[in-house]
């Protein structure tokens, strides 16, 4: 696009402006972790009386946030994989045959999205209940009952992006696939995956926040050995006191390998975006 | 072809397989002869309070040969836990609860009634303080919990501040504490600090002072009464500190982090409405030399009605889980936690007041400020009313209050008007509740 | 997500018609029809799981008085019919009339934070349309807040958000002076403000990410094209980018929308329990009616009545435009 004399100019407040706005937040959080106890509970602030990684050092202890790390790692992990691995089935289907309930389908999933979480959180974890009462295998307590509900979290929209990025893929591929004797499934996975790589990583990526951040299913549905990092958060707020610096210091660290990831992988999802929502 | 499908497998098998990580990884039931316990947060951390009770509990596992495992529980979740216990029918064996739910606990049957027999096996019901027993569940009925820890509220006071502007004796009347609170009101310095932001503790501010002013929450019947004449006026006095009286910080409006104990502790304040501050103060830094703790004043003179009340019964219940399969194990826990060792060492570290009586007479219990904990528990303190529907009076009026201190800090005139109607939409939402 | 309703049944996009995948299906046997079947299953079988069931299951406690009573048995709950619905529409009775207001805040948050979240979306992905210096680094920037875990991110604000100790005050009244007496953002009406803050702080970088992927389609030559015919800056805006974005626009706008709507997370960690009245949203009014006061019967028609609402709203906003295309058409022929 062609520019006018006044644009950049425009552009540097804006967008300036913009990045105050972003950055604020991420700064008080990366300084007050780095205050002493005191500091935060003064007036505001804007550079520490003294540097301390105290803060740092002492999460791990107020809060079980190691044991809180690795139950998240796990089920956003494997919430991400199994997420991806039934988005990708389910999308190659709508993308790629014509069948009665196609249409039912697409929309039914969809308009998931819209439910209230409050509505089916209960019931939900009666459901939980009595499948772990009926068939013995544990889903209210336990990790396995929020990875299957965080990867249905966020199914709906990875199978949309992924129909849009599968469709972009030009058929002639598929058809010389089965020529040379491929089935569907051999089709999918040698063609169609290798192309959709960077959709497929946006899924991952959008699913993997989706369940490493959720608050409110997590909070009725684990106990102390299947905990998530949000709900371990709130632990630094006691009876007693509020550790500021320990609760951004906490933050900072939940943050980071999301943030990284998100940012490291942050290309394909633009990508995978255009390529598959955007058309 | 059958070597790349089975290739094909591989890949989907390993992508599966923190999934079945996942599903191995989860809590089993524990075995056979382990007690679950959900202990609240009494410490000044999760941790702190699992380093009080662990030796504790290998001590039980030591003398009985019964293993405890402990999960401690914020407060921002227990409830919401217990909920799902008795939803489910899984639970922990032994568990903490909050006094004030008692009754609303009771209704769901969810925990082990205390019937005569039950209470004989730890001990009997004449063991505990008859003032922590009145917090146990509906009267008339088995209790729903047995006391564990004991609170009630003080007039914490600031012995430096007091001293520095000449006032010799801590108030007894409200009209003195506003007194008082005046005349230690000046720049970067208040009378009184509230947590006006938390419902909770407004809710319980708001029973004190509606009793002192002859108000009760609910009817004989059990019908809510939140927007009664003598409710309005107790409501009024405590929102009026900020209101009017101008002796609280406008900012304690939004505090609902105990924000107000850093006050206190800082100097900010110079008088807290409060229970077991001891160690939060001292982990503020203040030195225990620099407070002192007398009863809540009363409304002088008694309003028409009036009751001689100035704390709730707080505090801590330990109650049994009605499916637990270990009831037997579960009761000789809650025996060892009521035991007079027990009672001492807990109440101890977490500052707060045995519920037996028998451990009273060790010197830790005989300081001043136990002394007024006790007097109050004993002769002026009353529990929140012991229906089911409590939890919502604590919510809804907590509300209100909140809403009240908000009004008042940005200036908003507090009029009974104003009040009534928000306590007369409180107590209809009661009703659509029912 | 409308993309996708709407283009698995329209039959115009691109230069690939969207029959030739029947095409090549149709010719095989019966085992193959199944394929796509079964390619759903697992996907079906986890949305009945926890999706469609536990709605189900939603609706039938709204219509129970499922009190605390009954939570230890909830089949026991009492069978009210519709008291629970009647209950919350009477907005001549206490509530009633909070949810109403709850709804009339909701909405009100909503529109504003879904179209600010949209106004610093396209603006921030239109400046950085062009190559320059930095941009690289100022997208990763602006797409931070996206990444950051809910809690934390809203944990942080709080912090910044009290009247005392809080940034935001200090930079409002200590540094630049724009008021005398210290507002306070987390209790009375300035929560509103607040909560759209922390909202659209949250929600604009998707609305940022999608634009720019939208706009990376937009082929140069049309830029080209209306520049060699003299147009000028807001004419290309106008004219080219943001009829290329309608597309993009259609999806955000919707999923924004429900995002926003049902959002839980950001009121509950920014005022806990009891929202101020001003930002009660419709969510924690709802958990507060059932998970506060334990009447999960009266939460739940509640948030039936939410849901039919949302459903409404998307079937009209999906359905407006192609009514809208059709009579135009048919107008035009």
């Amino acid at each position: 696009m062609r520019e006018p004399a006044w644009l950049p100019w425009v552009r540097r407040v804006v967008l300036s402006l913009l990045a105050v706005f972003t950055l604020a937040p991420i700064y008080v959080m990366i300084t007050s972790a780095l205050k002493p106890l005191r500091d935060v509970q003064g007036p505001f602030r804007w550079w520490p009386s003294t540097f301390t990684v105290r803060p740092f050092v002492d999460i791990w202890h107020t809060v079980p946030l190691g044991r809180y790390f690795v139950n998240s790692v796990i089920v956003s992990g494997a919430a991400t994989i199994c997420s991806v691995t039934v988005a990708i089935f389910a999308a190659y289907a709508v993308s790629r045959y014509r069948f009665p309930g196609r249409r039912l389908f697409s929309v039914a999933v969809l308009s998931t999205q819209m439910f209230p979480g409050i509505l089916f959180l209960l019931p939900l974890f009666l459901i939980f209940v009595n499948v772990g009462n009926l068939t013995g295998l544990e889903l209210y307590g336990s990790r396995t009952g929020l990875v299957i509900t965080y990867l249905t979290f966020s199914l709906p929209f990875s199978i949309w992006m992924l129909v849009g990025y599968f469709d972009g893929i030009p058929r002639g591929l598929d058809e010389s696939a089965q020529v040379d004797g491929a089935g569907p499934v051999r089709t999918l996975f040698r063609v169609i995956l290798p192309t959709a790589l960077p959709g497929v990583i946006a899924v991952a990526v959008y699913a993997f926040m989706t369940a490493w951040g959720e608050v409110l299913f997590a909070s009725v549905m684990t106990d102390d050995t299947s905990r998530t990092l949000p709900i371990g958060l709130q632990g630094y707020s006691t009876e007693h006191d509020v550790y500021w610096n320990q609760v951004m210091a906490a933050s900072l660290v939940v943050s980071v390998p999301v943030v990284a990831g998100f940012l490291a992988l942050q290309r394909h999802f633009v990508s995978g975006l255009t390529a598959g929502a955007v058309k | 072809m059958t070597l790349r499908r089975l290739g094909l497998v591989a890949v989907v098998a390993a992508l599966l397989a923190p999934t079945l990580v996942a599903c191995g990884g989860g809590s089993g039931s524990s075995s056979d002869n382990t007690l679950t316990y959900w202990a609240s947060n009494q410490g000044t951390s999760l941790d702190h309070d699992r380093q009080v009770l662990q030796p504790q509990l290998d001590k039980f596992t030591k003398q009985t040969g019964i293993k405890v495992k402990l999960e401690v529980i914020g407060w921002p979740d227990l409830l919401n836990r217990i909920l799902a216990a008795a939803a489910s029918g899984k639970g922990p064996d032994v568990l903490n609860i909050g006094n004030t739910w008692s009754p609303s606990l009771q209704a769901t049957g969810a925990l082990l009634p205390f019937d005569d027999a039950t209470l004989a096996t730890v001990g009997g019901k004449s063991r505990f303080l008859p003032g922590s027993m009145a917090a146990t569940g509906a009267p008339g009925k088995p209790p729903t919990a047995v006391p564990l820890y004991s609170l009630a509220y003080g007039l914490y006071y600031n012995k430096k501040l007091f001293a520095a502007a000449g006032i010799t004796e801590p108030p007894k009347t409200w009209a003195e504490l506003v007194d008082v609170g005046k005349k230690l009101t000046r720049s970067g310095q208040w009378g009184l600090v509230v947590e006006g932001g938390n419902p909770t503790e407004n809710a319980h501010h708001a029973f004190t002072f509606g009793q002192q002013y002859g108000a009760d929450a609910f009817d004989a019947s059990g019908k809510p009464r939140f927007d009664s004449p003598g409710m309005v006026a107790g409501v009024k006095r405590y929102v009026g500190f900020m209101a009017n009286d101008k002796i609280v910080n406008p900012s304690a409006a939004e505090y609902a982090k105990n924000e107000s104990l850093a006050d206190f502790a800082s100097g900010k304040a110079a008088m807290l409405l409060w229970q077991a501050a001891d160690t939060s103060l001292q982990s503020h830094g203040m030195s225990p030399d620099d407070y002192a703790v007398a009863p809540v004043p009363f409304e002088q003179p008694t309003p028409p009605g009036g009751k001689k009340v100035n704390s709730m019964v707080a505090g801590i219940n330990l109650a049994v889980f009605a499916n637990t399969k270990h009831k037997d194990a579960a009761l000789s826990f809650v025996k060892f936690m009521t035991s007079d060792e027990e009672q001492l060492a807990l109440n101890k570290t977490y500052r707060s007041m045995p519920t037996v009586e028998s451990a009273y007479s060790d010197p830790a219990f005989q300081t001043p400020q136990v002394k007024v904990f006790r007097e109050t528990l004993a002769t002026s303190a009353a529990p929140l009313p012991a229906v089911p529907e409590e939890a919502q009076f604590e919510t809804l009026v907590g509300a209100v209050v909140k809403d009240l201190f908000a009004d008042a800090a940005s200036g908003k005139p507090i009029t009974d008007d104003a009040i009534k109607s928000k306590l007369t939409a409180a107590n209809q939402q009661v009703h659509a509740g029912g | 997500m409308a993309q996708l309703t709407t283009t698995a049944t329209s039959g115009v996009r691109g230069p690939r018609r969207p029959d030739t995948p029947a095409r090549a299906g149709r010719p095989r046997s019966r085992r193959r029809t199944l394929t796509p079947y079964l390619m759903l299953l697992p996907a079906l079988l986890l949305e009945l799981l926890v999706h469609l069931v536990p709605m189900l299951g939603g609706v039938w406690m709204s219509l129970l008085g499922l009190t605390q009573f009954f939570i230890r048995n909830w089949t026991a709950a009492p069978f009210v019919g519709l008291r629970n619905y009647r209950l919350v529409v009477n907005v001549n009775n206490a509530a009633g009339a909070d949810l109403l207001h709850s709804f009339a805040v909701t909405l009100a948050f909503t529109v504003a934070s879904v179209g600010l979240a949209w106004l610093l979306g396209v603006t921030a992905a239109v400046l950085t349309q062009n190559r320059f210096r930095g941009r690289g680094l100022l997208r990763t920037l602006f797409l931070t807040p996206y990444a950051l875990p809910t809690y934390a991110a809203v944990i942080t604000w709080s912090f910044l958000l009290q009247r005392d100790a809080g940034m935001v005050n200090h930079v409002l009244v200590d540094q630049l002076g724009l008021a005398q007496d210290r507002p306070f953002w987390l209790i009375g009406n300035n929560s509103f403000v607040a909560l759209l803050v922390v909202s659209v702080w949250r929600t604009w970088p998707f609305a940022f990410l999608c634009l720019t992927a939208g706009l990376q389609n937009v082929p140069q030559e049309l830029y080209e094209a209306a520049a060699m015919d003299g147009g000028g800056f807001w004419r290309q805006l106008r004219h080219i980018t943001l009829p290329m974005l309608r597309p993009v626009n259609q999806v955000l706008v919707l999923v924004l929308f429900l995002w926003t709507f049902n959002d839980f997370n950001t009121p509950f960690v920014l005022f806990g329990r009891a929202a101020p009245r001003a930002a009660d949203l419709i969510s924690i009014h709802i958990y507060q009616s059932s998970f506060v006061t334990w009447n999960f019967g009266l939460g739940s028609a509640m948030s039936v009545l939410l849901l039919l609402f949302l459903l409404v709203v998307t079937a009209v906003y999906l359905a407006a435009p192609s009514y809208w295309a059709r009579s135009r058409r048919r107008s035009d022929a």
